[in-house]
């Protein structure tokens, strides 16, 4: 068997797959080993499902001698603990679904299922995806590889870890306000978060509806590419989902960027931003510009309004999606109820985190009689205005560029205490989420030791170019190559 | 009701579309299935599920608003109702608030002076119901059957335009009848397919300022809602000539003591903090579906009973009765097409002797057992002269059990009735001959008699004689 497969992208392993180097049980039980003993001390993973993988490694296998190999055939990856999937614990990182055992799966799931993908895990989390730091989740935090101090970022923390760590190629996540693309660029991995209602809602477990899109986290933007064409396209089950043609995303990278146009946001780069990352995303800026992309500057106006609009939008929904944990069908329920109102204080009172608690109080205040008009409706006013700020800047750019996150990875601990502070470090990614567009985060630099990522963002449905400009990016650069030294 | 006084009622009746699946999942509407055998997960609420819309309620409510001549909106936009229950698997049930499906509509009745009268309907719009909470039955707990959730709901609002009770049933009636015509609702209200909340309030008349209304929840019945109103009003009235004032509360109507209490004020506590769903996209209508839908409209029960009127002659009332319900306006057509008999006498028919015995028998219309083309069988023996009216009903009553056609019967039980001049002629001859007193009477002056020898005659012959010809011919007979 080949050595090192822990280190392969999925295209890498396809191919080995593919020339029969190795099997698909050989790899599984590989990366199971590396779960096994380097898993712990990350925290990455709410549950290990060593067994199915290993069930669905043979028939990957078998289907393979047989001819019949999907897209994935035989690929290992995880699912963050966000996706319901039949008769594997679905906790959400939460003590309210401590317990919980989805009934069925959800529909990125099924078809990663049905691709041949071999899942061996599902991954730590931000309690509900609230969180920034992946300190929320109740099964604990999870730790940065780079640095087992710090925080990987979140809420897909777990996700973007075990790709990082090298435990598994590639990882399924969720982007509510820059959840898949801060943990991507905190860990040195590509995170891609598509169009709004490019990829089926349908079993996520919903934190903020109109804001949440699932995507993945990976090593190369090739993997990206193969797994959204996997996962994107219409779901019946999904009424947000939108039926819209699913192109090539891989064919569509080979593309050079010559004449690309890249807007670069000048707020992006005020104070708040650290000196040694800006340098470091502007170097990137540099390297495509020498491939032959046009920089040009654009001006988001109601950009600084991003963060205090999501934090409106979000909990509002929020507070209203988590409604149905009440104790009274599934998940937590408090023991020896006295009454129903009871039942139901207890029940979320102990079911809930602090973060979880606080966003549902902040959002059902901004819904409440009288202040409806003041926050929720407010604030959906200015959600338009910061889409029409991106819908003019498409107008004359292809792709906008800049930072992903403020910093590099902080240290577990040290915005605990402060939520605003904690809240900006989504201030790059969350206009994103807010207009509905597709973004990607890519390795792009270190500030002592730590990963940096470019953030990449197209218009509606601009996949591919994203895609294509993150792709031509790595062809001249090796940082998400890089390893954290431990787990090479 | 006190003379001074003027009670003032709008309706929000919750009429049960009927769909096959529920308004946002595909588990099955079907009434009286084991609990929680009907929900599915979309129904239960899990994690991860979302709602999709059914298309057939937005046709169903389409057709509503066109019936009531409203406003179909080109884009409504669904909204959550958050809300802690029990029965409520979300903890918010998705209805419409801001932008319903149909605004603007409009109904006429007849008021008290039998003149049309306008009830405008503010709204209408779509949601979902909630499951159901039984509290009997479990020792200190309580179950819950999630079967009736997310079955499609249409809430009809109406201008509170109505002045009384009979007013209000008149109303509900009305819309009561024209969602079965327009086959959106099977309108069954034991099933809780149909019912309403009532706002009654009273003012001292003449003024123009509404006083303070109550709401009078889930009146499942025409004489619960009728009898709630008219208690609510005689309530209101009577406190406020007691100096008293009305609290705005919601009330429930109690039909075993016929009053309304408030409910416990902690239920109605809530604010919902509606918001538009992000699960769900806007609705929007096309102008060609909406014409695609009216194109597929039945005549309403008005247009319905105006041509009832025009073209068949009817008394409007009848023509009323007639078109209360789509079958039975298809049953008299049917006979009326079926029969030389005149459209008045098919009319009295369907509504007195067919509707008496249905009654009786508790059948509905599609359940006769003498068909539109029998009752017509037996009209045109009416028609034809052969049999009187009185042996009519006989035969209709032996058609009603023994599933014979009426000359069947005619010919078995030999009913047939006599015409031949020369048999009757036998029959009055012989009856003159045997009563020579009372001929003598008749022939001085005492033409009241002839009905003792119409009644001797049809004796004779067993009710076969035709009267008229018997009644003719004794007056020539007894002239000379």
């Amino acid at each position: 068997m080949a050595e090192g497969l822990h280190l392969q992208t999925l295209t890498q392993l396809a191919a080995g797959l593919e020339r029969g180097e190795f099997s698909s049980l050989e790899l599984t039980e590989a990366l199971l080993g590396r779960i096994e003993s380097l898993g712990p001390s990350l925290n990455a993973f709410i549950t290990v499902t060593a067994e199915r993988a290993l069930a669905a490694a043979r028939r990957a296998d078998a289907a393979r001698a047989a001819g019949a190999a999907g897209a994935l055939n035989g690929l290992p990856i995880v699912h963050k603990d966000i996706f319901c999937t039949k008769g594997v614990l679905t906790t959400c990182g939460s003590r309210m679904l401590e317990n919980f055992v989805s009934p069925y799966d959800a529909t990125i799931v099924e078809r990663l299922d049905a691709a041949g993908a071999v899942v061996l895990g599902k991954t730590n989390m931000d309690e509900f995806a609230m969180g920034s730091s992946n300190e929320t989740s109740y099964f604990g935090p999870v730790r940065n590889p780079w640095d087992l101090e710090r925080s990987p970022g979140g809420s897909s923390g777990g996700s973007a870890t075990t790709v990082a760590a090298r435990l598994v190629p590639a990882a399924t996540a969720t982007d509510t306000g820059g959840s898949i693309r801060q943990p991507a660029a905190l860990t040195g991995t590509i995170g891609l978060k598509p169009t709004y209602g490019r990829v089926s809602r349908h079993g996520m477990i919903a934190f903020a509806s109109s804001l949440d899109q699932a995507g993945v986290i990976t090593r190369s933007t090739a993997d990206a590419a193969l797994l959204l064409g996997v996962m994107a396209g219409f779901d019946e089950r999904d009424s947000t989902c939108l039926d819209y043609p699913v192109p090539d995303y891989k064919g569509a990278l080979s593309e050079s960027v010559k004449g690309l146009r890249i807007g670069i946001v000048r707020q992006h780069f005020d104070a708040g931003l650290d000196e040694q990352c800006a340098a470091a995303v502007r170097e990137a800026l540099a390297v495509l510009e020498g491939q032959g992309a046009v920089l040009t500057e654009v001006d988001l106006p109601n950009l600084d309004l991003s963060v205090p609009t999501y934090y409106v939008v979000a909990p509002a929904e929020c507070s209203s999606n988590l409604s149905r944990f009440d104790g009274v069908r599934f998940g937590h329920r408090a023991a020896d109820p006295e009454d129903l109102l009871d039942l139901y204080c207890r029940s979320r009172g102990e079911g809930f985190g602090a973060e979880v608690k606080r966003r549902i109080m902040t959002g059902t205040y901004v819904l409440s009689a009288g202040y409806y008009d003041a926050y929720y409706l407010k604030a959906q006013k200015v959600r338009q205005l910061i889409a029409e700020d991106f819908k003019t800047a498409f107008a004359d750019v292809d792709v906008i560029a800049g930072p992903t996150s403020p910093t590099p990875a902080f240290k577990l601990g040290d915005k605990t205490d402060d939520p605003i502070t904690m809240y900006l470090n989504d201030i790059y990614t969350i206009g994103a989420n807010l207009a509905g567009l597709p973004g990607i985060s890519t390795p792009c630099g270190f500030v002592d030791g730590l990963p940096v990522g470019l953030h990449l963002v197209g218009p509606h449905f601009g996949e591919e170019t994203v895609l294509r400009c993150a792709y031509q990016f790595e062809q001249q650069t090796d940082w998400h190559e890089a390893c954290p030294e431990a787990y090479r | 009701m006190s003379g001074q006084w003027e009670a003032v009622i709008g309706l929000e009746i919750h009429a049960q579309l009927a769909t096959r699946s529920k308004i946002f999942s595909g588990a099955s509407t079907a009434y009286g299935a084991e609990p929680n055998t009907q929900a599915c997960l979309v129904d239960l609420g899990y994690p991860g599920v979302l709602p999709v819309l059914n298309e057939e309620v937005v046709r169903m409510a389409c057709a509503f608003g066109l019936a009531i001549n409203a406003t179909v909106a080109p884009r409504s936009v669904f909204a959550r109702k958050n809300y802690f229950y029990p029965d409520l698997p979300k903890g918010y049930q998705i209805s419409q608030y801001e932008l319903p499906i149909v605004e603007h509509g409009e109904l006429f009745i007849s008021d008290a002076h039998g003149d049309n009268k306008r009830i405008g309907i503010t709204r209408a719009h779509l949601e979902e119901d909630a499951g159901k909470s039984i509290h009997e039955g479990f020792a200190h707990s309580s179950g819950i059957d999630l079967n009736r959730a997310g079955t499609p709901l249409l809430e009809i609002v109406s201008e509170p335009d109505m002045r009384s009770a009979k007013e209000a049933v008149t109303y509900m009636r009305k819309i009561h009848t024209l969602v079965r015509y327009l086959g959106i609702s099977d309108g069954n209200m034991q099933e809780g397919s149909f019912r309403c909340d009532a706002n009654v309030s009273v003012r001292p008349r003449g003024q123009q300022e509404l006083g303070t209304r109550t709401e009078t929840k889930n009146l499942n019945s025409f004489r619960f809602v009728e009898k709630a109103i008219n208690f609510e009003i005689e309530r209101q009235i009577e406190l406020l000539e007691d100096g008293g004032e009305i609290v705005q509360e919601t009330r429930l109507y109690d039909s075993n003591k016929d009053e309304t209490r408030p409910m416990r004020s902690k239920e109605e506590a809530n604010d919902y903090r509606y918001f538009p769903d992000p699960d769900l996209l806007p609705v929007e209508i096309a102008a060609d579906f909406v014409e695609a839908v009216r194109d597929t409209l039945p005549e309403l029960p008005d247009a319905k009973q105006q041509r009832f009127v025009d073209d068949y002659g009817l008394k409007a009332d009848d023509a009323g009765i007639l078109t209360g319900s789509r079958a039975l306006a298809d049953y008299f057509e049917t006979v009326a097409a079926a029969t030389e008999a005149k459209a008045q006498l098919v009319a009295n028919w369907v509504i007195g002797d067919l509707a008496g015995a249905l009654n009786r028998d508790g059948l509905d219309i599609e359940q006769s057992p003498i068909s539109a083309t029998e009752l017509a069988g037996l009209l045109e023996r009416i028609e034809d002269n052969t049999l009187s009216g009185k042996i009519a009903k006989e035969v209709f009553q032996a058609m009603w059990t023994s599933e014979r056609s009426a000359d069947a019967i005619i010919e078995t039980k030999g009913l047939r009735q006599i015409t031949d001049s020369s048999a009757i002629e036998a029959v009055v001859d012989k009856v003159i001959a045997a009563n020579p007193s009372q001929v003598a009477e008749y022939q001085s002056g005492k033409d009241k008699l002839i009905g003792f020898f119409v009644g001797q005659v049809m004796k004779e012959t067993g009710g076969k004689a035709n009267p008229g010809q018997v009644n003719a011919m004794l007056k020539d007979k007894l002239a000379k």
